[in-house]
Order: C-alpha cells, then structure tokens, then sequence
C-alpha cells in the first residue's frame, strides 16, 4: 500500500466521520463543525487524487490543489455566514423569551420590523 | 519508514475526528478541530502539497478556528439545546455512514491504470505566464474564472454576514471586543505580532508566483493579525459603512475583472494575459487580492454590525 | 491531449458579459452610498436583459452552440463557457423575471429619501444581481468545478434573501436551507473529484467523449446528484422549502421559487444529458422519475392542507418540480435519437418557464395580498380579489398554468408529457400527471373561491397597492399563457448543441 492509497482512506473515514456528526449533532454550532469535517475529507480526497497525478517533475497535479484551495475558501465563507445565522437565531430566541441570565447584550441588539 | 509516519498521521486524524466528533462540550470540540487542522497540513505537506498546506493551516484551522472558538464562547449557555437522536438512529445513522466510508474506500483501490493528470499540460504552459509555481497558473491563468467567481462568493458572504445584523444596526461596528474579556496577554501579541505578520503577508504574496504561498495564504495571515488587534481591543472594528472598508473589500476583484476586460484588448481575450507582461498583472492583481481578502475574511470572522454608529 | 480543439465562437464574447455584467454592478453596490444601488439597477437590469435576448439571437441564428474559450486555456486545462440551446433560453427565461422582479420590488426596497442608507434595500438589490450572475454561469458553465463555485455563489445569494425580514422564523429557515445547500455542494464535490480522478478533466464536452459507464463514475454521477437533489428540493429532500420560499419578502420568493431551484436541476441535466449520456440507465431514470411522481402527489396534498397563501404556493412548488423529473423516463432516449424522446424534452423545457412565469407571478400576487390585508390566511381572504381585480387576474391566469388549464405553457407542457408516456409506453406517470393536475386544480380553486366569495363585510385595506407592482405580476402571468400559445415548431432550437 502506498501512502496515497492510506490518505485516500483516511479521507473515506473522515467524510464518514463527518456525515455522522451532521446527522447526530443536536445544536447548530456542532453541525457547522460537521460540516467542516465533512469538507475536509472531501478535499483530502481531491489531495488523493492529485498526489496519484504526479508527474512532469511535480509531486502532485496542481490543477486538483488549484480546486481545493478554492474549495477551502468557499468552505470558510459558507461556514462564516452559518455561525452568523446560528448567532442570530440564538439572539433572536433570547429576546423572545427573556429569562433571567440572558446575556444583556444579545437584548441591547435591538428588534426587528 | 516513511509511511509509518504516514499510518501515524492517519490514524490520528481519523481519532482526532472522532473525538471531535463525540466529545460533549462544545468549546473542547472547537479547540480539537483546531488540533485536526494542524494535522491536516501536516497530511497535505506528505500528499506534496505545500500551497495547499499553507492554506489549511491559515484558514481550514487559523481563522476557521478563531471564528468557532468566538461562536462557541458566546453560545455557551445553549449548550443544552436539543438532544442527541435516540440509540437506535445513532446506530442507523452510523451503519450508512460506515457504509457510505467502505463505498469511498472501494472507490479509493480502483485507480485507473494510469492515473489522470493534468502536470504535464500545466507545466507546458507555465511559461507563458510568467508564474514558477504551477498552482498560481492554475489559480491565476488557467482557471483565473473560478478564482474570480470565488471573490464574488466571498464578499456575497460577507453581505450575507451583515445583512443579519438588526435594521438599526446598518452601518454601524461588528462588537467583536466586547465579547472578549479583558486580557493582557491578547493585547501585548495584538501589539506585537501584526508587524511580523504583515511583513510575513507581504513575503507570502510576493513569493507566491514562484513558490508556495500567495495571495490566499498573504490575506489571510493578514485578516488574522487584523482579528487578532480588533479582539484585543488594540484598536476598533471599523465601521461597515466606512468608504475605506468597501474601496479595500472591492479593489482586489474589481482589478482582476478590469485586468481580464482589459485581456479583450491587449491579450488573447478575457482573462488572457500578454505574454510579456503576465507575471507583472498576476503579481499586481494578487496584492490587491491580498488586501481584500485580508479585509474579507477579518470582517467575516468579525460578525454583523451591532453597534449603532457614534456620531 | 484533447481530442477536439475548441475555439471560441464569434458571439462568444456575450457569454462572458452575461456572467460578468451582473458582477459589475455587485462590485459597484459596495462603493456606492445606497441610494445609487437602485438607480445602479436600473441599467444593470435592461443591459443584462439586451445580453441575454443577443445571445439568444445569436444562438439561435448560427444554430450551434456559442463557445468562450477564458483566457484562450483550452479545456482541460482551462474553462469554457458554452451557450447551447437550453442555456439561451434559461437565460432568457432568467433575465425576463428578474427585470419583472426589479419591477416589482421599486418601492419595497427602495431606499427612503433623506435618511441614512438602510439594511434591506442595499442587500436585496446586490443579492439580485449576484442570482443573476450565478444562473448564468450556471446555465453556461461547461466545467463541473466552474459550476461549483456557480452553485455556491447561486445558494450565497439565496440564503440571506431567505431571512431578509430578519424575524426568528425566517432565520431559522435560512439556516435549515444552508445547512441542506451545503451538505448538497459537498456530497457534489465529493462526486467531481472522483470524475478527475478518474479521466483527468472536468470539461462536460471531454467527459462525454471519454466517460464510461463504470461503478466509480456511476458513483460519482449518484452523489453528485443527490448533493443537486438537496438544492432542488425534490422529494425526500424538500423539507427546507417551504419555509425558506414563503418566510422570503415578495419578490424574493418569486425568485427563489421560480429560479434558483431550477438552477441546480439544470445542473442535473448537465450531468445526466450531456456529460455522461451512456450512464442514464432504465433503472435510474425510473427513479428519478418515481421521486418526481412521489413530489408531486406529497406536494400537491400538502398544499391542499395549508392555511397560509406563500405556504400553500411553497408546497405548489415543490409539486411542481417533480414534473421536471420526468424529463428523466420520458426523454432518456434524446441522446440515441428517439422521436418521441424530443417531445418530452420540450415538454419538460416548457413546464420549466411556464412554472417559472407563472409561480413569480402568483408569489407577486400573494405578496401584494398580504401587504393589503396585513395576513395571507386563506380563510381570511374574503372577496379581497373584487378590491384587487389586477391582482386577482395574476393569480388566476398563473394558477390556470400551474393546474395546466388550455391555453397556458403549463397546459401544453403536461399535454405533452401525457403524449410521450402513452408514445413511449409508460403510462404509470400519465395516472400521476392527471392526478396532480385534478390536486392542483384543488387547492388553486380553493383560493380563488376565496379570494372572489362576495364577503358578509368588505376586509379593509391595511396599505394602498401600487397599480404598477399589480401589472408586473400580471405581466409574468400572461407570459405563462403565452407560451402555451407559442408554436411549438419554433421550440426547436431547444436541441441546438445536441
């Protein structure tokens, strides 16, 4: 087995992995952290097949690495608006039903039309 | 020898994974798919790719990171909210998980005889960018549209960010201090690691073109370092509204869409770059991307306006 | 390497403006103070609509595909844009509701004057312009990674538009859509990287010449589709629907049902027709057929038990997609040249704009409604229609479409549909189309009895309705009629490019 082969597992497990998590986690925060994982997998398999793509002097195929790069940018943005979505949503909750140690702030955010 | 450091990385990850997958705190989660993404370069360094390495451990777990403990420190008392599904759909859940894994995996030993690869065209044309790094040419040449694109993707994100903050908040501050408490040895790094890392930034960008590195990884170390004094409370998150936030948000696409207009006149079309002077334009539209992404990604980190403007 | 050169064609060059143009004005709406953005609308609206009904001329009159080969890096080094004869008319399709919608939405979201620059008119105008970039680099992409950044910009602009009213619920909804938009792009991704690892391209032309119907790439083609499944909301994956379509304002709604999930079944079409043509087997097409069918039975019976105007027109939606996938059993055979197969390719073609003509028209309607009477609760509608008669009209010819009632496109399009299941044998999806037309039937006829029942007391206007905003509504619904009107002969260059 050569080393390419053993990350194309581990990507198999993580994606695996990551599924599972988005499927069983209860709150927001931990999905979007699935996700992440999720993600990663996939890309390590991109980094599979690039590192199978090597030749003309190159230790991997750069147009797969061109991808992923990509890819984790994307992932960054997609994930930033979730955790804004879940903050939102929590604030909202808040001001719906005020209980007494609610964080002040998330009041002081103001209401909406 | 070699792959057993590869079998140790491996099944680290995968362990790591699963811990951060199972472990019941929210905040432990956060800081182990810290931990996860550190590893992770380290995988992607052994698969031979450095450029992508550089930005896992920058995005995929810096600022990814940063983002998340932030998120989960201000959720903390939600913890409890929603259970886990009962027993028998975690095991369900699990076995098609595990089934969707061994399907990958069966994927993984099928490798066509030759494995496909676009090295050698990449290569071929390197030369006619001017660029030493085969990735940039893919990022910046060959695939320029998906780069471009992805810039778009960014600052619709970041619109998506602001656009949940309240009607009454527009234009006004993200509150990303006042979330922090108080905390000198934030502040004394916030005072002096951001010249090192501008200056790390600037090497970063520049030496993009002909080794790893480039305006991905440049911004994104910057968007750090700029966190990094916002969080401390060294200095102020600027308002959204701010004329010099939006011109530095735009400048870097809005160079790369002019540069690729420009490519119908003085090169082979959109996004061609003349031969002589193509290393020129890259490097120029990959400092400018540097600053907006640097921009970009600190104000996403940075969360909604919330703060109504102080006159 | 490549085994067909590929150059750029003459008109080449309005493809690229018809993804960039709309680009421009997002790049713009950042340094503009706010109440540019709307002004900065109005030329970016009828520029993009001239680029779209250019290209489409050119399309039509070379009777080939259009090709922008970017940055002159041939395929499959680099990118290409192609413009066959589904894209033109995606496009076309595209840039008449969104200039409607830009229509509808002057006054809602313009900025007031005097005051300081405000949230909503500024976010709404840029997520318009970046739905409209997104679709055409969807409907012009020709490299599966390009339409991944596609289909991400597409669920970027779409989310935020979700929550744009910013209440708890449509938050909620928002996250619920992103969190099945991603899963979508990852599981998508996932398929890509094993369709590069196994050929070395992701260019749809160089797939179609070296693809094989292997495991691995069958593989590959399953999760990609699943992943575009989740962002078109085809049963057993439509739970985000509804929710997301009707907590939207107005004229979001209109878009997001009427285009954005459109844009990810066109990518299915990609897949299944043009890259990997050999692939689509019986078995498989009957799936995805059977989900069709199971979409619109679910659907159409939830609507009927709606309480709530957007959500009953939400779960229409859904019933309404499933129509699309017949397109899967019925016109499996247009690669190898069957007659009948071409009929329900135009006829899936056909359901696909007249529902996006007629669901805009009716979420317009139904937002106006709301707005007069401050609720959309069905039972409350009372005789509102006799107040509205503009209105009332945009909903009724919209909803004769949707129930597919002569004349209409959505009439002509299900009497097509019909026609190829009894030419091509598989008369179990004609049961399902005559069913869904007979629920549909119900729950639109249940709305306009309301909406014109003579009322024991006239319901009082809360807020004036723009005589205008009435007429763009109105307008998208005679374009529904329309194309049922159209002839058919002229749909031909539906199979430019294949």
């Amino acid at each position: 087995m050569n080393s390419a082969t053993l990350f194309g597992f581990c990507s198999a497990a993580i994606v695996g992995l990551g599924l599972f998590g988005l499927i069983v986690s209860p709150h927001p925060l931990r999905r979007i952290l699935a996700f992440n994982l999720l993600g990663s997998g996939v890309f390590l398999f991109f980094g599979v097949v690039a590192r199978r793509g090597a030749a003309a002097g190159l230790g991997a195929d750069p147009v797969p690495q061109a991808l992923v790069i990509t890819g984790i940018v994307v992932a960054f943005s997609a994930t930033a608006l979730a955790v804004a979505l879940v903050l939102r949503l929590f604030a909202l909750t808040d001001e719906a039903a005020p209980t007494s140690e609610a964080d002040p702030k998330a009041g002081a955010e103001g209401g909406h039309s | 020898m070699a792959l057993v450091f590869d079998i140790g990385i491996v099944s680290l990850l995968i362990a790591i994974g699963a811990w951060m997958i199972m472990a019941r705190d929210t905040l432990v989660a956060v800081i182990i798919f810290v931990v996860y993404g550190l590893l992770m370069s380290i995988a992607w360094v052994r698969l031979s790719a450095v450029d992508v390495a550089l930005t896992e451990a920058a995005i995929g777990s810096g600022i990814t990171g940063m983002l998340l403990l932030s998120a989960a420190a201000r959720l903390r008392q939600t913890e409890g909210a929603g259970a886990r599904p009962s027993f028998p759909v975690c095991v369900a859940a699990g076995s098609l998980c595990a089934l969707i894994s061994a399907g990958l995996a069966g994927v993984v030993l099928l490798p066509a005889d030759v494995a496909p690869t676009l090295a050698p065209l990449a290569v071929a044309n390197l030369a006619d960018t001017g660029l030493e790094n085969p990735v940039a040419g893919v990022l910046f040449a060959y695939r320029a549209l998906d780069t471009l694109l992805e810039k778009v993707v960014l600052l619709l994100a970041l619109l998506g960010v602001w656009s949940l903050g309240s009607d009454r908040a527009w234009g006004g501050a993200p509150a990303l201090g006042a979330y922090v408490p108080p905390n000198d040895i934030l502040v004394f790094f916030a005072q002096v690691l951001p010249p090192i890392g501008i200056v790390f930034a600037a090497y970063m960008t520049w030496t993009g073109a002909s080794h790893p590195g480039g305006a991905f990884q440049g911004g994104t170390v910057l968007a750090v370092m700029w966190l990094l004094v916002m969080m401390a409370g060294v200095a102020r998150a600027p308002p959204i509204s701010s004329t010099k936030v939006r011109w530095l948000l735009v400048a870097g696409p809005a160079l790369f869409l002019a540069v690729g207009f420009l490519g119908f006149v003085i090169a082979a079309g959109f996004l061609a770059y003349p031969v002589d002077y193509a290393k020129a334009l890259i490097v120029l539209i990959e400092i400018a991307l540097a600053l907006s992404i640097g921009v970009t990604l600190a104000l996403l980190a940075a969360g909604p306006p919330e703060r109504t403007l102080q006159p | 390497m490549s085994t067909a050169s590929v150059a750029t064609t003459s008109s080449g060059y309005l493809l690229v403006l018809a993804v960039m143009w709309p680009v421009i004005g997002i790049l713009l709406s950042f340094v503009v103070s706010g109440r540019q953005i709307e002004r900065l609308a109005w030329i970016v609206l009828p520029v993009g609509l001239v680029i779209a009904g250019a290209t489409l001329i050119a399309v039509t009159q070379a009777g080939q595909s259009q090709i922008y080969v970017v940055g002159n890096w041939a395929p499959p080094l680099g990118i290409a844009l192609r413009a066959d004869g589904i894209s033109v008319a995606m496009m076309m399709a595209t840039a008449i509701v969104i200039c409607v919608t830009g229509v509808f939405a002057h006054g809602e979201f313009s900025q007031p004057p005097g005051g300081p620059e405000e949230r909503a008119p500024v976010v709404f105008w840029v997520l318009l312009f970046a739905i409209w970039s997104a679709l055409n680099a969807l409907v012009l992409g020709s490299d599966l990674f390009n339409l991944y950044v596609a289909l991400e910009l597409l669920t970027f602009a779409a989310v935020p538009l979700v929550c744009l009213k910013g209440k708890k619920e449509t938050v909620e909804a928002a996250l619920r859509y992103m969190l099945f938009a991603l899963i979508g792009s990852v599981l998508y991704l996932l398929g890509a990287a094993m369709i590069y690892g196994a050929y070395g391209t992701l260019d749809i032309r160089l797939l179609s010449e070296r693809g094989h119907a292997e495991p691995a790439t069958l593989i590959a083609a399953s999760l990609m589709t699943i992943g575009l499944l989740a962002k078109t909301a085809l049963v057993p994956l439509h739970l985000w629907l509804p929710p997301a379509h009707a907590g939207a304002p107005a004229p979001g709604s209109a878009m997001l049902s009427a285009l954005v999930v459109k844009g990810s079944f066109f990518v299915i079409i990609r897949i299944w027709f043009d890259a990997m043509p050999d692939l689509l087997s019986f078995r498989a097409a009957q799936l995805l057929g059977a989900l069709g069918a199971a979409a619109i039975l679910l659907g159409s019976v939830l609507a009927l038990r709606q309480q709530r105007l957007k959500l009953l027109i939400a779960y229409s939606t859904i019933a309404q997609i499933g129509y699309l996938f017949f397109v899967f059993p019925l016109a499996a055979g247009l690669a190898t040249g069957v007659a009948w197969s071409g009929i329900a390719w135009t006829a899936s073609w056909l359901q696909l704009f007249s529902h996006a003509f007629a669901k805009a028209a009716m979420f317009m309607a139904a937002g106006l409604i709301a707005e007069a009477l401050g609720h959309d609760r069905i039972a409350e509608l009372g005789g509102i229609g006799r107040k509205l008669p503009i209105t009332m009209l945009a909903f009724a010819l919209s909803g004769l479409s949707l129930v597919g009632v002569p004349p209409s496109g959505g009439f002509s399009a299900k009497w097509l549909l019909l026609l190829a299941t009894v030419m091509e044998g598989q008369w179990w999806w004609a049961v399902v189309i005559v069913l869904g037309g007979l629920l549909a039937g119900g729950y639109i006829f249940m709305v306009l009895g309301r909406l014109l029942a003579s009322p024991t007391e006239v319901p009082a206007l809360q807020a004036p309705v723009s005589r205008w905003r009435e007429c763009a509504a109105l307008s998208l619904a005679i374009c529904a009629v329309l194309l049922g009107i159209w002839p058919l002969q002229s749909s031909d260059f539906l199979f430019i490019g294949r």
